[in-house]
């Protein structure tokens, strides 16, 4: 037990209609706490979640701050339908900071108990600011009214020896242990920008910790900067009303109906409940979209032996609640128990693998040519236990491997990795140097858009392929979708407000094969309505796979079934029996629009978020080399013909490359520019005053940054 | 020749609504089939005869996580 350096007595607020009206500000340099209102005017232009969070982060920084930074915070909030236990996915907490990858605020959702017990222990946020001068714990007990800022350096670094060992200490009892919930990085947090946060959740089933993970933008970089070791929270007495609903009765029968639906139809869709989102591997293959080797292509016939069946067959427990909240029928959360670990500091132990989710199959598996699922559940492992973000380290080490074989680095530079694709056990390597803080490991981990500036300057490479083959935008690694073939998808990536996570616009489906958006005004409505749906979830504390990974079996007869209109309205419905208020699904996209429009001016006042910002490395629009315009060249050559009736006999193979390239780009400026007028912002990326006036936007601190641009 | 999701694409006598989610390689198990904006229910696949002419819509319904 480390020293205690504060002791905090507050008194929990309790919950009205959602909210619990108060927000925690904790800053490490001076060890300083208060309590914050939550207005009014924050309800109505933010809902709660990530606005919440932009909100706060906005008046924290400054365009001058970088992310290590004193005054650079990590927020969080968990909206407010967030804790309610009787529909599926009602756990999410958003957090917010300013990347060390983007220099921009990064947005990351994860689920895991801590964000519903923190609200119901009195806090709607929590902003934490500062540094501390040693390494520190925080403990929030939200029964007893408590907060206490303890000493931790003697506290293992790693995720899941710490979160055990914190869950065990502040737990009264076994019985206790799902009471307590810890976020934590790792020691690849300290010596990389990768750094995600762990939040755990106790299974009392397998009397394990098992983790949620707030992924993208380097979280976990940042509280291994402010010195943090781990966040605790501790609340007895979760129960279906928490959250003061005005209209109970409503959530429990969405919530019955929504249970039925998971009951009947989850088995015949997308079997959730026994893979989880790996259920997809091998569609993606079979759809030319699972990103092989550093996305060159988009599946390969060894994706077999990484295919849902081989998981679900030989890996991963079958028949447990994997919930990663209480109420979650769809329960996704997916693990392999008593896993050997075959490499590193934990070789010869037995550990419970949570995942692998699909962008761990995808990523650590196809993208690095490694097809062989004891080695991505062994690479799942150690980027969760070392705190890494598994989709940027994927693509960061993808890329790395394309340099490697293409001769852009040396094996030698490499500090003797061999990195070529396939190498697992380099891969291994590579993570476990990322821990230590040694050799190559403490380049590979600064993400992409550094690793070019190093090659090129360092090494010699070639910055103009480098370029092209780099998948990232705006300082953030591509998360694992091959989509050289739908141009919404390349626009829903790289105009993307934070970086190409594909949380904002999954559109491959609808535009690729379903052709439901042939021009470039319905690829922009698409652009824009989907975004703007998506963001909700993350104002309010909704998960969003139980929207779109079980419909309802009649959801065909309905206009727009990729919308899933059924779920939409128990959305609609669930907010106002929780808040008491009365939004249609018109109001639901507005209040999405308000935080989204000041997420994009956030950047913009960051020095990004422009149009120069909104454009994509080559490989995400087509072929950059010959390998991978000949492994599709049927497809290619018709595209010359129909497209730009053009002879492809008539033109050798480089010059195929060139016009295909040519076409490509042009399309993505038009795309770029129909994108930018749907969602009412200027031919430059920047939002119109008018538009901001129209969604009630126009706020004088947002008009000031984007006024100069104009 | 038919239409599948708005392009053309050859007709044979027989083709089900089967025939060509195979010819496709449509294996994706969530989809909506509609001939003619007339739904068609998957215990029909096998036997719905496809016309010369006819306007397929294969719908796949994912919309990412
Ligand atoms: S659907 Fe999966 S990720 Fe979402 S809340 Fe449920 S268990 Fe968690």
């Amino acid at each position: 037990m480390g020293t205690i350096i504060k002791d905090y007595s507050y008194t929990p607020a309790k919950i009205k209609r959602g909210y619990s009206g108060k927000s925690l500000y904790i800053n490490l340099s001076d060890l300083r706490i208060e309590q914050k209102e939550i207005t009014e005017f924050m309800k109505e232009k933010f809902t709660g979640g990530k606005g919440f969070d932009l909100w706060y982060l906005w008046h924290a920084v400054t365009p001058e701050t970088r992310w290590d930074s004193p005054e650079n915070e990590i927020v969080m909030s968990v909206g407010p339908l967030g804790g309610i236990t009787q529909y599926a996915g009602t756990g999410k907490t958003l957090l917010c900071s300013i990347s060390p990858l983007t220099d921009i605020p990064i947005d990351s959702n994860v689920g895991g108990y801590f964000g519903p017990l923190l609200k119901f222990s009195g806090w709607d946020a929590f902003e934490l600011q500062g540094k501390s001068e040693k390494e520190i714990l925080i403990f929030i007990d939200g029964n007893n009214g408590r907060i206490q800022i303890e000493e931790a350096e003697e506290y293992p670094e790693d995720t899941h020896l710490l979160a055990e060992e914190l869950t065990k200490k502040y737990a009264e009892n076994e019985d206790d242990m799902v009471n307590v919930s810890v976020v934590c990085s790792g020691s690849g947090a300290k010596h990389s920008y990768l750094g995600m946060l762990n939040f755990s959740f106790y299974d009392p089933r397998r009397k394990v910790c098992r983790f949620k993970q707030a992924a993208r933008g380097g979280l976990g970089t940042i509280l291994h900067d402010k010195k943090v070791k781990a966040l605790v929270v501790k609340y007895r007495g979760v129960k279906p009303n928490l959250n003061d609903a005005a209209d109970i009765s409503t959530i429990n029968k969405v919530g019955v109906k929504y249970h039925k639906e998971v009951h009947d139809l989850d088995h015949k869709q997308n079997k959730m409940r026994q893979i989880g989102t790996a259920n997809t591997v091998m569609i993606m293959s079979q759809y030319d979209l699972l990103p092989t080797r550093n996305f060159q292509t988009g599946g390969d016939p060894e994706a077999v032996k990484i295919s849902p069946e081989v998981f679900i067959n030989e890996w991963l427990t079958q028949g447990l609640h994997d919930g990663c909240w209480y109420g979650c029928t769809m329960s996704c959360a997916k693990c392999a128990d008593h896993f050997l670990i075959t490499t590193g500091p934990y070789a010869g132990q037995r550990v419970t693998v949570d995942g692998p989710e699909y962008e761990c199959a995808a990523g650590l598996g196809a993208n690095l040519g490694v097809f062989d699922p004891q080695a991505i559940l062994e690479e799942n492992f150690y980027c969760d236990t070392y705190g890494i973000d598994l989709i940027s380290f994927a693509t960061c080490t993808a890329f790395i491997m394309e340099c490697y074989q293409r001769g852009q680095i040396t094996r030698e530079q490499m500090g003797g990795l061999d990195l070529r694709f396939g190498n697992s056990q380099a891969v291994l390597e590579l993570m476990h140097q990322i821990s230590r803080g040694e050799g190559f490991g403490r380049i590979a981990g600064l993400g992409i858009r550094k690793l070019k500036k190093i090659f090129v300057e360092e090494f010699g490479a070639d910055p103009k392929l480098l370029q092209d083959i780099g998948m990232e935008v705006k300082g953030l690694e591509y998360s694992e979708y091959a989509h050289k073939e739908s141009l919404a998808q390349q626009g829903g990536f790289a105009m993307a407000t934070k970086g190409p996570q594909h949380d904002e616009a999954w559109l491959i489906f609808m535009d690729m094969v379903n052709k439901q958006i042939p021009t470039f005004e319905d690829k922009a409505n698409a652009l824009y309505y989907f975004p703007m749906f998506r963001t909700w979830f993350g104002l309010v504390g909704l998960c969003k796979l139980p929207w779109n990974d079980l419909v309802p079996a009649d959801n065909y007869k309905t206009d727009s079934p990729a919308k899933v209109p059924e779920h939409v309205q128990n959305y609609v419905d669930l907010f106002n029996a929780v808040t008491g208020k009365h939004i249609d699904n018109e109001e639901l996209i507005l209040q999405s629009e308000r935080v989204y429009q000041f997420q994009r001016v956030f950047s913009v006042r960051m020095g990004k978020g422009e149009r120069k910002d909104d454009y994509p490395p080559y490989r995400s629009l087509g072929p950059v080399s010959r390998e991978e315009y000949l492994s599709r060249q049927e497809l290619y050559d018709k595209q010359l013909r129909e497209l730009q009736k053009l002879d492809p006999e008539t033109m050798d193979l480089d010059e195929k490359i060139a016009a295909t390239r040519r076409y490509r780009e042009d399309q993505y400026e038009q795309l770029m520019d129909a994108v930018y007028r749907r969602r009412g912002w200027t031919e430059n990326g920047i939002p119109t005053p008018e538009r901001l006036k129209a969604i009630g936007m126009d706020l004088p601190e947002l008009l000031e940054v984007i006024e100069p641009k104009l | 020749m038919i239409k599948v999701n708005t392009e053309d694409y050859p007709w044979h006598a027989g083709m089900t609504v089967r025939n060509l989610l195979d010819e496709k390689q449509f294996t994706f198990r969530h989809i909506i089939v509609r001939v003619n904006g007339e739904f068609v229910p998957e215990e029909d696949y096998e036997k719905w005869l496809i016309q010369d002419g006819d306007d397929v819509l294969v719908l796949h319904l994912m919309a990412g996580g």
